[in-house]
């Protein structure tokens, strides 16, 4: 054990912190969501790149910084930020899922077309994967690509299309070879949300919400050349992208600010003049979820060591999505709870707290419990890939349909 | 930045569990639970001569010299074998005391005998946490008076780490005129917790000893019973994952239908992050002082919470055949029943983590 940072790394830290002493006043107010950033978030993106605080690794060709991978500077980075209050590069699907995958799979004129507008936030992507009849058995998709000279026209309706109404460009999932077993008919094509035949309708949460939409394709047409990876292979390319995407669902510092703000919130709310936090029960359920948490960034940081030695965290690392999104879900519970009445406040209402931000976190938490891979399929993850049990027995003459 | 075990950890951890593999199998603890001595005899020697005795205790005195990590590891390969053995009284609580709060005098005359086995010493420092049933020990006049409950390794014990009412330690012979040591028997058959009974029995102060250093071994005791649990359901995992791969039900082994594989799940999900809050909180005994006591109650409370999770779903898992002496799943039951109340259940240990973070009023 050995908590403290190299030389080179302390020196890294101290490059970090003083780069944010001397330009957080050019960082944009909030954090660079899923939507289109603003003219302020996208020069402190060039920046941040510049200097190598985003797109870190992404080769110079492409647009990004260069550097060697070293997992230890990222989070350097990412904690010097957090801890400054200063918003991070920007974080969307495009950066996250699609520029990884490129790098993996691309051809060399798609990572030259795409990455770099991608990273620096001047083209915004959103992920056509899930459908209403296959979620959890995602493979089962039934959206036709069929070819017709140059291109493929495309039938059929994508959900969960979180951005669409933003986004430039799409990568989806479609069927091009309907007589294969489902896991092989798959192509993985990218195309702009410009092309004619594409409706996006927006999907309303419990939340009151539309974070996402339904997208419907009708004779959409795209040229062949526009697929990521083989025909047939879309299935390979895609999980490396949803391998990507499961990493970003559980990150334990998020968990932390929020339970800072759910202290705070304890502290500082009264309840017949008596200060929450004195209540027992409710400060129970705190500081048991707080050692929760600690167990959570604990592991955190042995899966980072072991990445960062090339190793494999085994469990370690398949838990943290399951965990980590309960956990979220339960802090927010927590926050409503301390407020009681005040807890169901919601929209405008006077006496409402932090903007409805209990609530609505705790419901579109629960979207993440199921989303990116549900409970129980990450269940069967743990299960099957990391205590060695057995599979499910297949059912019998199960095809693409 | 390392966050993980050293080789050479590994390797302590290692030999301590293989040396268990061979020397304590289910029919040793089995049978040193039906007989009359709590404490195997085979394994109190063949520990000593892993040194195990002497893990904390520096080697000028003969011991291994070795950190709160290195025992947590020792303490997991126990629990993960329901070893029916001394540890965390004998080998980490009272050595601590002595190093911490003795004379030199008191250091040369206890340290080596214990190191080398030679000795056993029990603690009684329940009182400083929580009473029941009016204990507490008062020292009066040199003189020491009073009951101490769940005394930790109390059986054989030739010396006893005695806490009195203001937090000083005192060392107390076993044999002393006034001295009563008797066996409180617990669902645990594994491991000897005992009731002090003190009349007037003369008390030979640990001088550096205080609230603070009493605090202190408590939070090393607490690092310890975390880890036994660790240990214990970690093993209980093992067995349910394997039993459920053997089991047939309906034509297929119970392990593949989704009921009982979630239920092993849930069960890994919970104790593999507590895993590595349990080597936070000893190396934070170690080196980073000021975490130390709150993360002593947090690995303490949350494996105990996640041991009654493991515990409960393991043996359910088993089916009816987990309810029986026959799978002897019980004896890894009941030692992380007796590990999550032991030195403060989760509910006093959490309001304890409260306090030190100023939530409440001290």
């Amino acid at each position: 054990m050995d908590l403290t940072y190299s030389p080179e790394h302390q020196a890294f830290r101290q490059e970090v912190l003083d780069f944010l002493d001397a330009h957080r006043d050019a960082a944009p107010k909030g954090r660079g969501g899923a939507q289109r950033p603003s003219p302020e978030a996208v020069a402190w993106q060039k920046l941040l790149i510049e200097h190598g605080y985003a797109a870190r690794t992404i080769p110079k060709e492409y647009g990004g910084f260069g550097a060697a991978p070293d997992i230890l500077k990222s989070r350097i980075i990412g904690e010097a930020f957090t801890y400054a209050g200063v918003p991070p590069g920007l974080q969307n699907q495009g950066i996250s899922m699609l520029v990884p995958t490129l790098l993996e799979l691309g051809t060399e004129d798609q990572k030259r077309q795409w990455i770099g507008p991608t990273i620096r936030g001047e083209v915004i992507w959103c992920q056509g994967y899930s459908e209403p009849g296959s979620g959890s058995d995602l493979a089962s998709l039934q959206t036709r690509a069929i070819e017709d000279g140059d291109d493929f026209v495309i039938n059929g309706q994508k959900i969960w299309t979180s951005t669409a109404r933003e986004a430039d460009m799409i990568f989806c999932l479609v069927r091009t070879e309907p007589d294969k077993a489902k896991h092989d008919g798959i192509s993985y094509l990218i195309f702009s949300m410009e092309t004619p035949g594409i409706e996006v309708r927006p999907l309303v949460t419990m939340t009151g919400r539309a974070e996402f939409n339904e997208t419907f394709f009708t004779d959409v047409r795209v040229p062949k050349s526009q697929i990521v990876g083989k025909r047939g292979q879309g299935w390979i390319v895609a999980n490396t992208t949803l391998k990507h995407e499961r990493g970003m669902l559980g990150d334990p510092g998020q968990l932390e600010s929020r339970f800072q703000a759910l202290v705070e919130l304890m502290r500082t709310e009264t309840a017949g003049g008596a200060a929450i936090m004195d209540n027992p029960v409710l400060r129970d359920r705190l500081v048991r979820l707080q050692a929760e948490i600690a167990a959570m960034k604990f592991n955190g940081l042995r899966v980072l060591s072991a990445s960062a030695n090339g190793g494999e965290a085994g469990l370690a690392r398949l838990v943290v999505k399951l965990q980590a999104c309960e956990l979220a879900h339960q802090i927010s519970a927590l926050g409503i709870d301390a407020l009681g009445e005040l807890g169901v406040l919601y929209d405008e209402a006077p006496h409402l707290r932090d903007h409805g931000a209990w609530q609505q976190n705790y419901m579109f938490q629960l979207g993440l419990i199921i989303g990116g891979g549900t409970a129980q399929i990450q269940k069967n993850i743990i299960a099957e890939r990391g205590l060695g049990m057995p599979r499910e027995p297949k059912l019998a003459a199960e095809g693409a349909r | 930045m390392e966050f993980g075990l050293s080789s050479e950890q590994r390797m302590l951890q290692d030999s301590v569990a293989r040396y268990l593999a061979d020397a304590c199998p289910m029919q040793h603890v089995r049978d040193t639970a039906a007989g009359p001595q709590v404490v195997s005899a085979t394994l109190k020697a063949g520990l000593a001569g892993l040194g195990v005795p002497g893990i904390l205790i520096p080697a000028e005195y003969g011991g291994m010299g070795l950190g709160l990590l290195e025992a947590a590891l020792v303490a997991e390969a126990l629990g993960h074998r329901v070893a029916p053995a001394h540890f965390t009284g004998a080998h980490v609580m009272a050595p601590l005391a002595i190093m911490s709060g003795g004379s030199a005098g008191q250091q040369q005359t206890w340290l080596p005998r214990l190191a080398k086995g030679e000795a056993t010493a029990a603690v009684a420092v329940t009182e400083s946490i929580l009473s029941r049933d009016g204990a507490g020990v008062r020292a009066k006049n040199g003189r020491l008076e009073g009951a101490a409950l769940f005394v930790l390794d109390a059986a054989d014990a030739e010396v006893i780490v005695v806490a009195d009412e203001t937090g000083r330690q005192h060392l107390v012979a076993a044999d002393a005129v006034g001295v009563e040591l008797i066996a409180l028997p617990t669902i645990d058959r594994t491991r000897s917790v005992g009731e002090l009974r003190l009349s007037g029995v003369a008390a030979e102060p640990l001088p550096g000893s205080g609230p603070e250093t009493t605090r202190r071994i408590v939070d090393a005791g607490r690092v310890m019973l975390a880890a036994d649990t660790l240990g214990a359901g970690a093993a209980m995992i093992e067995q349910a994952v394997a039993y459920a791969g053997q089991r047939r039900q309906f034509g297929r082994p119970i392990g593949s239908f989704q009921a009982v594989k979630h239920m092993c799940a849930e069960m890994a999900a919970a104790l593999e992050p507590s895993r590595s809050l349990v080597w936070y909180a000893a190396h934070a005994f170690d080196h980073m002082p000021d975490e130390a006591p709150l993360m002593a109650c947090h690995a303490k409370s949350h494996l105990s919470e996640v041991g009654r999770l493991v515990a409960r779903t393991s043996t359910e898992v088993h089916g009816g055949m987990g309810f029986t002496d026959l799978a002897g799943l019980h004896y890894w039951f009941k030692r992380i029943g007796l590990d999550r109340q032991l030195l403060g259940g989760p509910e006093t240990v959490r309001d304890e983590a409260a306090r030190l973070q100023g939530w409440i009023a001290a």
